[in-house]
């Protein structure tokens, strides 16, 4: 009987029919992608994306260019060099990131203890020519100003658990 | 001078505008088809497919098109040159040609020739032809190997299309394309057309066009996974623009056929008034779009053939059933004296 059925089986395709009905069952469900770019999914406080170079709400940078960031970079994408200022506090005059190079460990946030680097929520600075990823200190600066916000709101929900 | 334009050059502007007038809306539905293939098969995984390019994505094709044009027609140093460019031409140019006898209406078709069937099996027998040439003529493993498969696929699953196309043709008694149409018209609407009591030769027809246009799940010429992409892995721009129309084009035209061949052509599904109002050409359209869109679903749902099972089911299986079948269908119209001219 089994072999009877496997015989109607292949001779009427209900298999490959029963196949065929599921997907077209599947064509009207509802769609189960975010929309990228014009949808994006949450991103946690953890996240780890473009480097950005705070300041202090006074506008003095953080960065006191002890090169521990330089020093546990895995990756050896950090480059610092330094000089006492004018008022003979210690400052970078030099601090490149190769974003090239960087493998996004977040070490060199853990490592700075004055929340100097940081990584923030950006993800989306894909560039056309690869010396545009090779960030300076400028560069740096910049992300901190123009991210500042968002990076202040995700220390803030991370610091509870550190 | 007015005799040479009356008896030679009219006519020849006429058929040229005739040609057009089939290959420009072809075309076009070349282009969308890729468009509704990305949908289709988006919409079956519960995703979008292309929606950023124009309204709904609807501008996705033109854009492919561009890109495909503007970009560098590469052609290896090894390829036989000659070959290499034909090959494209070759194949894109038989997806055309073969249109010429497809009825689209009532009379609405380009050469209304006798032999309609004949043409398009012999049209359709040499777009191998395009493909191996590219497969020889690319100087690479990969392309020869696509084009090998191809070759041994298109001819096995062709032998048993034939049978499936004779049996139609003992119902109808002509290779006349529109012939063969209207002697699926009576008062029953869509139960005389052949696809009802022709089922399982339909069916046979259906899947075998698959394979003849190597389409899912019968695409081991252009196996991703084992050939990179089969016989056009050195093609780039234009050359593999053309081969990619030709591949849907095809798919049309086996469309087109089975429309054709199995349901009704331009016939309308009922021959009552509602159904009357609209015009042949566009029912023959609405056939074609549900034949096509079997081609898109079965793609998204069934996976891929290996090479032995593709070819036990073309010979072991397809050919004595189809074989079969023509006999069958032979005794039953001389036995209840069916067949033409036996009535």
């Amino acid at each position: 009987m089994s072999s009877m059925d496997r015989a109607a089986r292949t001779v009427f395709l209900t298999e490959l029919l029963s196949g065929l009905a599921l997907t077209f069952r599947y064509m009207f469900r509802s769609t189960v992608t975010v929309n990228y770019p014009y949808e994006k999914g949450p991103l946690s406080p953890r996240f780890r994306g473009e480097h950005a170079l705070r300041r202090y709400p006074n506008g003095e940078e953080r960065c006191i260019a002890c090169k521990l960031c330089e020093a546990i970079c895995p990756a050896q994408a950090i480059t610092i060099e330094a000089e006492p200022r004018a008022d003979g506090s210690r400052r970078t005059t030099r601090y490149d990131i190769d974003m090239v190079k960087c493998i996004y460990c977040g070490l060199c946030q853990e490592a700075c203890p004055v929340d100097a680097i940081v990584e923030g929520p950006n993800f989306e600075f894909s560039t056309e020519t690869r010396e545009e990823l090779l960030y300076n200190k400028e560069r740096l600066l910049a992300n901190g100003d123009r991210w500042e916000t968002e990076i202040a709101a995700n220390l803030a929900a991370d610091a509870p658990y550190r | 001078m007015a005799e040479l334009w009356a008896e030679y050059l009219w006519p020849a502007l006429l058929i040229v505008l005739k040609v057009v007038a089939i290959c420009v809306p072809l075309l076009i539905s070349v282009a969308y088809l890729t468009f509704a293939e990305r949908k289709v098969i988006g919409a079956i995984h519960r995703r979008k497919g292309p929606n950023v390019v124009g309204p709904f994505g609807l501008l996705q094709p033109m854009a492919d098109g561009l890109k495909l044009m503007l970009k560098e027609t590469i052609i290896p140093t090894g390829a036989n040159r000659a070959v290499f460019i034909i090959a494209p031409m070759l194949t894109f140019i038989l997806a055309l040609v073969a249109w010429a006898v497809i009825p689209f209406g009532d009379g609405v078709v380009l050469a209304n020739i006798n032999v309609g069937v004949l043409y398009l099996f012999a049209i359709s027998s040499l777009g191998v032809y395009g493909i191996v040439m590219a497969g020889w003529a690319s100087n690479s493993k990969y392309a020869f190997l696509g084009g090998l498969r191809s070759a041994a696929q298109m001819v096995s699953y062709e032998v048993s299309m034939g049978f499936v196309l004779i049996t139609v043709l003992l119902c109808v008694g002509s290779l006349n394309l529109s012939d063969i149409v209207r002697a699926q018209s009576g008062p029953l609407g869509m139960l005389q057309w052949f696809v009802v009591p022709l089922l399982p030769m339909a069916v046979i027809f259906l899947v075998s066009a698959l394979a003849e246009t190597n389409r899912h799940p019968f695409d081991l010429p252009e196996a991703e996974a084992e050939l990179v992409s089969g016989y056009n892995v050195e093609y780039s721009a234009m050359t593999f623009a053309l081969f990619f129309l030709g591949e849907y084009a095809n798919m049309i035209l086996m469309s087109a056929i089975t429309s054709v061949l199995f349901l009704g052509g331009w016939l309308p599904p009922l021959p009552v008034a509602p159904f009357t109002w609209v015009p042949g050409p566009v029912w023959f359209a609405l056939k074609i779009a549900a034949c096509l869109f079997v081609f898109l679903w079965v793609r998204a749902t069934l996976p891929r053939y290996r090479y032995d099972q593709l070819m036990r089911l073309g010979w072991k299986v397809f050919l004595p059933v189809s074989l079969a079948a023509v006999v069958i269908v032979a005794g039953v119209v001389l036995t209840f004296g069916l067949g033409p001219g036996m009535k």
